[in-house]
């Protein structure tokens, strides 16, 4: 199911969160798998509410509580991370895991100096003195393509602007190496102009440094010129996985269909991803069988039924009958 | 941020030109200072020379721009009842009002402060919410029931401190200090106590409700991503964050605390200003009263103007604003 399984960053397998609440459980995230190799841009695509964010925050260990994660497992760099406390997983996040924010804006804590958050954030996951912290914030920032590094060090968020900003949480995001960054919209609060510039940053930083990245976007322009693979999330479920000349030429699942169908041409950006008729059902309304079931084309009796499983098609994997023996 | 100086301190000014009217026409028109000053035996004659010295007959302005420059050099004339200079009288009862109104807010921050914080971050624990509830009864309760229940608890019936007075004091100059003898410090307790629990809960409540806004906000859950572990967040990320309104809060209260240290005092029997106030009152003093006004005004407003300009230190976006 999962492909590359020993050469991957980030596995996971069968994840499941919970939010129990008064009215009855909230199922969230409902047997997600999915794996990054290093240096691999994993797009995660889906409607609003799908799950998207959820997926990186289970990995971060950053669920707001009382959700939790209900069923299977995390693996990141071969060790198995689900499981770890809150004082363990300080080391994971930031070390390991680094995050990207979508608005740059309230990312960074306004009365801290961009370098005084750097040198932060370095010194919690290096051993380094205070002067060789600071130099490799300068360094970093340089990397990120900020001008005049060493004067910038002082300057305070307020004074970047939204395009720099991001630039500056990026550099926080690789402050201390780390092996993974999920990247939760990074340009979705940034000007159309300044957006294929961040794109293109994290492309190229993933590149040199090996680091592998899981980009979430409402934009599937993002996706063409930016993922490796991409994955599409539909009601908490994962439902297609697959590299993106395949996804975007061929696609397995009526719903991947129907989000290209969204895409004028390859290349043109849209912004929303709702061309589809209908809604995706709330989380407490998930219909039986398939969940894409009352807005697909395709159904058949069958996908009213019983819920497809992920499976192997082609070069990736989909979770739809129709690749499954049929809809009837 | 010179712009910005000078502006806050024009302001200042004005206000204080606006209190000194204030204080003047109370001085001036709530009854015939010459009348309240002679007794019987004195002859017309001695009391027209009186009204004369006084500079009863110039022009409203001119006795106004009197009134202004001297108080200014502070001088505000002198007690009608003993005779005493106003600014000797006040200067003398001012370190132990200050006293107590220091005492008072370093107790509410310290106090304040963490317990804010507590239950912020542990909100919907039982004890949280056990000291939200309490907080309630702290605001509601008026500070001379908690001043005597303090007496009755830790003077009277415990006979652990002092129930009233200063204790010994030290002279250190024109200022008199409570703070470095034992006994002091022992009387300093139950009233700075009894001042500050209104302040505690304010401080306590302000910081928590400013918590749990921060707590929510993106750079918090930023930090959580980059690794920061949680204390330092809520303390030094979170915390930070809250400051500014409690700096505020806590420095334009700092007037209210003079003032309700009338209370205090005359439950206390405390020698401060607010003693000094409530006897010039009985004998309509008009000068020390006058004086008063003008000194509690004047701790108000510079400590107004102090606030804007910590606001402008603390948060670097207000910097440049001003710049
Ligand atoms: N505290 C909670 N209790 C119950 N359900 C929640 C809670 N928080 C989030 N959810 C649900 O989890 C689902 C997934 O949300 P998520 O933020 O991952 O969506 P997303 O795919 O990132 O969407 P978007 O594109 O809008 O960011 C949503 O449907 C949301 O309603
Ligand atoms: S399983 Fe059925 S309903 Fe679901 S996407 Fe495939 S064809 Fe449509
Ligand atoms: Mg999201």
């Amino acid at each position: 199911m999962t492909e590359h399984l020993s050469s991957a960053v980030l596995d996971v397998r069968g994840l499941c969160v919970e939010f129990p609440g008064r009215h009855g459980t909230v199922q969230a995230l409902s047997d997600v798998s999915l794996s990054i190799r290093p240096g691999e841009i994993l797009g995660v695509v889906g409607e609003s509410g799908a799950g998207k964010s959820m997926t990186g925050l289970a990995v971060q260990g950053l669920l707001e509580p009382p959700g939790r994660i209900s069923g299977g497992e995390v693996w990141l760099g071969g060790r198995r991370i689900d499981q770890l406390d809150d004082k363990q997983m300080q080391q994971v996040r930031g070390r390991q895991i680094g995050a990207i924010f979508q608005d740059p804006l309230t990312s960074l804590n306004p009365l801290f100096t961009v370098g005084a958050q750097l040198v932060e954030t370095i010194r919690l996951h290096l051993k380094l003195s205070k002067a060789d912290a600071k130099a490799r914030a300068i360094q970093l920032l340089k990397e990120v393509g900020i001008p005049a590094p060493e004067a910038r060090y002082d300057h305070y968020p307020h004074q970047f602007s939204g395009g720099m900003r991001q630039r500056v949480v990026i550099a926080l995001a690789l402050a201390a190496e780390p092996k993974l960054i999920i990247a939760d919209e990074p340009t979705t609060a940034l000007d159309v102009s300044i957006q294929a510039q961040i794109t293109s940053l994290l492309r190229r930083l993933c590149d040199d440094h090996g680091t592998a990245v899981m980009l979430v976007t409402h934009d599937m322009g993002v996706i063409a010129e930016t993922a490796d693979r991409v994955a599409v999330m539909y009601a908490g479920r994962l439902v297609e996985i697959g590299p993106v000349a395949e996804v975007l030429k061929n696609a397995r699942h009526p719903y991947t269909r129907g989000l290209m169908g969204s895409i004028p041409a390859l290349g043109r950006r849209v912004e929303r991803l709702n061309q589809i008729d209908g809604s995706m059902p709330r989380l407490n309304a998930i219909p039986a069988g398939c969940a894409f079931n009352p807005r697909c084309p395709e159904a058949g009796p069958r996908c009213r039924k019983d819920r497809p499983e992920p499976a192997p098609v082609g070069t990736g994997v989909a979770a739809c009958w129709l690749n499954a023996g049929g809809v009837l | 941020m010179i712009v910005f100086l000078i502006k806050r301190l024009a302001n200042a000014v004005l206000v204080m030109l606006a209190v000194a009217l204030l204080a003047f026409l109370i001085f001036r028109f709530a009854g015939d200072p010459v009348e309240l000053m002679a007794n019987e035996q004195m002859s017309q004659a001695d009391r027209i020379e009186l009204r004369e010295k006084l500079g009863l007959n110039d022009s409203f302005l001119t006795q106004f721009g009197r009134f202004v420059g001297n108080a200014a050099q502070g001088d505000f004339g002198i007690s009608y009842r003993n005779g005493q200079d106003v600014m000797k009288l006040i200067a003398e009862r001012f370190p132990a009002t200050m006293e107590l109104a220091l005492v008072a807010t370093v107790l509410s921050l310290l106090i304040g402060i963490p317990l804010g914080v507590i239950t912020a971050i542990h909100r919907g624990r039982w004890y949280s919410e056990g000291l939200q509830f309490i907080s309630i009864i702290g605001v509601s309760l008026p500070s001379f029931v908690v001043g005597i229940l303090l007496i009755l608890v830790f003077a009277v019936t415990l006979g652990l401190v002092p129930a009233f007075g200063r204790g010994d004091v030290v002279q250190l100059g024109w200022w008199s200090t409570g703070l470095l003898t034992p006994s002091g410090r022992a009387s300093l307790l139950l009233p700075s106590l009894a001042l500050a629990l209104y302040q505690i809960t304010l401080v306590m409540r302000l910081v928590r409700a400013e918590m749990m806004e921060v707590l929510r906000s993106d750079f918090v859950k930023f930090a959580r991503a980059r690794g920061v572990p949680r204390w330092r967040i809520y303390f030094r990320h979170a915390l930070r964050n809250c400051l500014m309104p409690v700096v505020t809060m806590t420095a334009m209260n700092f007037g209210s605390l003079i003032a309700f240290a009338l209370i205090t005092e005359t439950v206390f029997q405390w020698p401060g200003m607010g003693m000094l106030f409530i006897q010039a009152v009985t004998f309509l003093d008009m000068p020390v009263m006058a004086g008063y006004l003008c000194i509690v005004s004047f701790i108000f407003v510079t400590l107004n103007t102090l606030v804007d300009i910590a606001y402008a230190v603390i948060d670097p976006r207000l910097r440049d604003a001003t710049r």
